[in-house]
């Protein structure tokens, strides 16, 4: 018999982990209570003045805006992917349709960012040259530096974020279960709400949690696609590390940043749990657990 | 009697091309335990999902009491179905498996609660309440997906062979439970199963079906002892099967059969027959006696053969021999133990040995040119 080493397995991944996370995340955790140095850096000196410095209006502004961008393209995304996904799972060309998911994925972020730059601009820009050849408007509509441009660009972009989960967690959904609920007298809406939707939620949870976070942390498409007043807290970050080299204030920005990650990640997970888990915790006696295969796919990288 | 009066109308359903029920027609009576019973393929399942409301006939009439229900959706018919993969919520406890029904009709918690206790008492989980489906056995969960679909008091239970994933000895066990419960309740339970040994063993009748059609409806001792079509005869149990020429009509029903390869035998004349007909004749292998000896004496509506034991297979409770007659004819014999196996005079490989059977176990199945 061979040996089980055990968590040594884990060993390199923990490495790695350790050297380009959690060493980083403790410099800049440390860096956040020091003291700005005129030419970027910091003074080795405890202050709070960073965490003071977050309380002002254009910090809140930018934090309230980044959640709502946030917000805004993740329900976006989950509300395409849902029927999309559903469509893919139950086709008999699943893996045409994957593939034409992950080719647009696959493309270089900031070719996708002109494309749609092409299409929202004013002049002769697609979408407008369509609107005015189809005699829906007169002038031609600013669509881009905005937020709304900013939700629906980060919704394209990170959308397969949501369809992969939802797709992986419905296909292997028995649809046999929603045949039983109809048999038993539930409409066909009843059937979706109460048989469907709970059981893909470990699908569904995984997708906010990676269209969320990526949207959360998004730089590039505020800074192209954006105005003024889109800025978001990754924007806010590179401005104050690059042009005001206020190393401190950037560091607490990131801390919070990161707790507020981590906090809606905890939320997510904890709404993750399935049944068998719920009932464990309930020391309800567990004699087959069942560890249901979405929920494994949900959490290993979410962070 | 609560159950429906089932009639299933000339249905037909073509899936593209092919043709999964041509024209079958069934009348089924109320509280009755039907079963369908054929091989996989045999339209069996679709004509229970057409049934429940899963799928819409390409043509005819489904009548329950009377009343089409084709127009009618699934969920408003007075049909319940016992799912071949159980098919309950994981995510739903058992309590509220069984509650489920009743929590779409918004019935208030006490009436919920007691009702469905009842339920889990009749298929005897009354503890198992608060289990998630996982944690089930899998004849627990069958109990479950019965007390499910018994909850809503349908006229009439579908069961899409609900025992097939379990093993042999429950098998054995849940299907005298599905027998009591459906005495206890008494609707009508429609049986979707391709093992003999359950349709025989707990039906009131059977339909037989082979490649989308019906190709015979009887008891099941009509069905086992009478086929009626050579389909039925194979399918249904083992049996020999001959092929000969009709050569003799007596008054008493009964006629005499040249066969080729064996000689002439009396066979009980269940079609009507003249000389000259081309006839399949099957004989049921636990009707046929074995001996090493001759039998000292014979009735005379015995047929009786000499032949060489090919192969001999020893199961317990009783042997299959496989008789060589004529050195081209096979005979399948069974015989039971019915005493200690070494008190027996063994019959053995190669012995020449005797068979003989009653005239009237030897059926005509098939009457060709």
């Amino acid at each position: 018999m061979r040996k089980n080493y055990g968590p040594l397995y884990a060993a390199p991944m923990a490495a790695w982990m350790i050297l380009f996370f959690v060493i980083p995340t403790a410099i800049i955790f440390s860096y956040s209570f020091m003291t700005k140095d005129m030419h970027g850096g910091v003074i080795y000196e405890f202050t709070l003045s960073a965490y003071r410095a977050l309380n002002n209006p254009t910090f809140f502004k930018v934090a309230f805006n980044t959640i709502w961008v946030a917000f805004a393209a993740t329900i976006l995304m989950v509300a395409l992917a849902m029927p999309a996904s559903y469509y893919m799972a139950r086709s008999k060309h699943k893996n045409f349709f994957l593939l034409l998911i992950i080719i647009p994925f696959l493309t270089n972020s900031m070719i996708k960012i002109f494309a749609w730059m092409g299409v929202f601009w004013i002049d002769s820009g697609l979408l407008n040259s369509f609107l005015l050849w189809a005699g829906v408007i007169d002038h031609p509509i600013r669509f881009l530096y905005n937020t709304n441009a900013v939700i629906v660009v980060t919704a394209y972009t990170y959308l397969p974020f949501a369809i992969l989960p939802l797709y992986t967690t419905i296909d292997k959904f028995d649809f046999s279960l929603l045949e039983a609920a109809r048999d038993l007298g539930a409409s066909k809406l009843t059937a979706t709400l109460r048989i469907l939707l709970p059981n893909i939620r470990g699908g569904i949870t995984t997708a906010v949690l990676f269209t969320f976070t990526s949207a959360f942390g998004n730089l590039a498409i505020p800074s192209l696609i954006g105005g003024n007043d889109s800025y978001m807290l990754s924007n806010f970050i590179r401005h104050e590390f690059n042009i005001a080299r206020n190393w401190p204030l950037v560091s607490s920005m990131s801390v919070i940043l990161t707790i507020m990650t981590t906090i809606a990640v905890l939320i997510f997970m904890r709404l993750n749990r399935s049944p068998v888990e719920v009932a464990r915790e309930n020391r309800e006696a567990v004699n087959k657990p069942a560890g249901s295969t979405a929920r494994a796919a949900g959490t290993g990288g979410a962070v | 009697m609560k159950g429906s009066q089932v009639a299933i109308q000339n249905v037909e359903k073509r899936f593209g091309d092919f043709q999964a029920l041509k024209n079958v027609s069934l009348d089924i009576k109320k509280g009755e335990f039907y079963s369908l019973l054929g091989p996989s393929g045999c339209g069996k399942t679709t004509l229970l999902r057409i049934i429940a409301g899963f799928e819409d006939p390409t043509a005819g009439a489904v009548l329950l009491d009377g009343r089409d229900v084709v127009p009618i959706a699934a969920n408003k018919r007075p049909v319940n179905t016992v799912f071949q993969t159980y098919a309950l919520f994981p995510h739903l406890t058992v309590f509220e498996n069984v509650a489920f029904p009743l929590r779409l009709r918004k019935l208030p918690g006490a009436e919920v609660s007691a009702k469905v206790e009842q339920f889990l008492e009749l298929v005897k989980l009354p503890k198992e309440g608060k289990k998630l489906p996982a944690q089930l056995s899998g004849g627990q969960k069958q109990r479950v997906a019965i007390a499910r679909a018994l909850i809503n008091e349908p006229s009439v239970l579908l069961l899409d062979e609900p025992l097939s994933a379990l093993d042999a000895k429950l098998r054995q066990h849940m299907l005298i439970e599905l027998d009591l419960i459906h005495d206890h309740i008494g609707i009508t339970f429609i049986y979707v199963t391709h093992d003999q040994q359950e349709a025989l063993s707990v039906s009131d009748r059977v339909a037989v079906m082979n490649e989308g059609e019906v190709v015979q409806v009887g008891t099941p001792f009509e069905i086992y002892e009478s086929p009626a079509h050579p389909f039925v005869a194979h399918f249904i149990g083992e049996t020999n099967y001959l092929s000969g020429t009709v050569t003799e009509v007596f008054r008493d029903k009964h006629v005499r059969v040249d066969f080729p390869d064996i000689g002439t035998l009396i066979v009980y004349e269940d079609k009507p027959l003249k000389a000259g007909d081309k006839v399949k004749v099957t004989v049921r292998p636990e009707k046929i006696r074995i001996s090493l000896d001759k039998p000292a004496s014979l009735a005379e509506n015995m047929n009786l053969l000499q032949g060489r034991v090919d192969e001999l297979i020893y199961s317990g409770f009783q042997s299959k021999f496989f008789v060589r007659v004529n050195e081209k004819a096979q005979f399948r014999v069974f015989r039971q133990h019915v005493k200690f196996y070494m008190d027996e005079k063994a019959i053995s490989w190669k012995d020449e040995v005797y068979i003989w059977w009653n005239d009237n176990d030897g059926y005509v199945v098939e009457v060709g040119e």
